[in-house]
């Protein structure tokens, strides 16, 4: 048995990456990745709370947190090529309309 | 919990953790997008066989299908399709660099030690292994979670009109 405290700091440091590639990089892709990155981080977080606490309800949110995942890459990914058709740049310090 | 010898659950978690954290190190370091979405894939892969150890069958299969699968495909296409090039670094970036280490590193401290603090009162009531987890979350999906579940499909159909308005040539 894996205790479930090793599960959960995987997961914490797993987050930590994701916000730290959300802060750091510049390309719009590589940051709607890492936000992708930290919802795993979370889906890893409920399953191995599911299997602590021997109930399957932290399993069936995963399965929630995946369909809102796959919904929203579909719409994200959508307007990321709309910037890229309209702004000719992937950059995000080059996306500026809203900035003073 | 210390001292223990090393078993082949603990091994095997071990060897994924580190996939794993190494696939997320290298989606930061890399500086192409499409080299950020495979190493993204190995995450998600070793993932998956986190979640078969947790006894999770139903939610790996997911993962790799949906994730794995259909999300990263999804990635992929939009990058060679934009296509995609070098990340170009600008000063602010740099700028912003050692508050922005700074701010990580007290964020995982924080989680870590809330996850120090909790980890006492979590205590391993019964094995949810020896009953098969997939027939226990479909009992659960299609009673307990029905309406929630019904709500999702009406959220996809949502977003598949909203990536439709908005990938269409037309200006809005």
């Amino acid at each position: 048995m894996v205790p479930t405290n090793y599960y959960v700091i995987l997961s914490a440091v797993l987050f930590g990456l994701g916000v730290f590639a959300f802060v750091f990089k510049r390309n719009i892709i590589t940051i709607f990745m890492s936000i992708e990155l930290m919802l795993n981080a979370v889906n890893l977080a409920f399953v191995a709370f599911s299997q602590a606490l021997g109930k399957l309800d932290g399993q069936v949110f995963v399965l929630f947190v995946i369909v809102v995942a796959a919904a929203e890459a579909a719409v994200g990914l959508g307007i990321i090529i709309l910037i890229a058709r309209n702004r000719q740049t992937l950059n995000v310090e080059r996306v500026d309309l809203l900035k003073l | 919990m210390v001292g223990r010898e090393m078993t082949a659950p603990l091994l095997v978690f071990f060897v994924l953790a580190a996939l794993a954290v190494i696939g997320a190190i290298s989606l930061i370091l890399q500086k192409h997008p499409i080299h950020s979405a495979l190493s993204l894939i190995v995450v998600m892969v070793a993932l998956a066989g986190l979640y078969l150890l947790l006894g999770a069958e139903f939610v790996a299969a997911v993962q790799i299908i949906v994730y794995g699968g259909a999300i990263m495909v999804l990635f992929v296409f939009v990058i060679m399709l934009l296509n995609a090039g070098v990340e170009e670094h600008t000063s602010i970036s740099k700028m912003a660099g050692a508050p922005g280490l700074l701010l990580v590193v007290a964020l995982a401290a924080f989680v870590a030690a809330t996850i120090a603090r909790s980890a006492d009162s979590i205590q391993t009531t019964s094995q949810a292994g020896e009953m098969s987890s997939t027939l226990g979350i479909s009992g659960m999906i299609f009673k307990e979670f029905v309406y929630p579940f019904e709500l999702t499909s009406f959220l996809i159909l949502v977003a598949v009109l909203g990536a439709i308005v908005l990938a269409q040539r037309e200006k809005i």
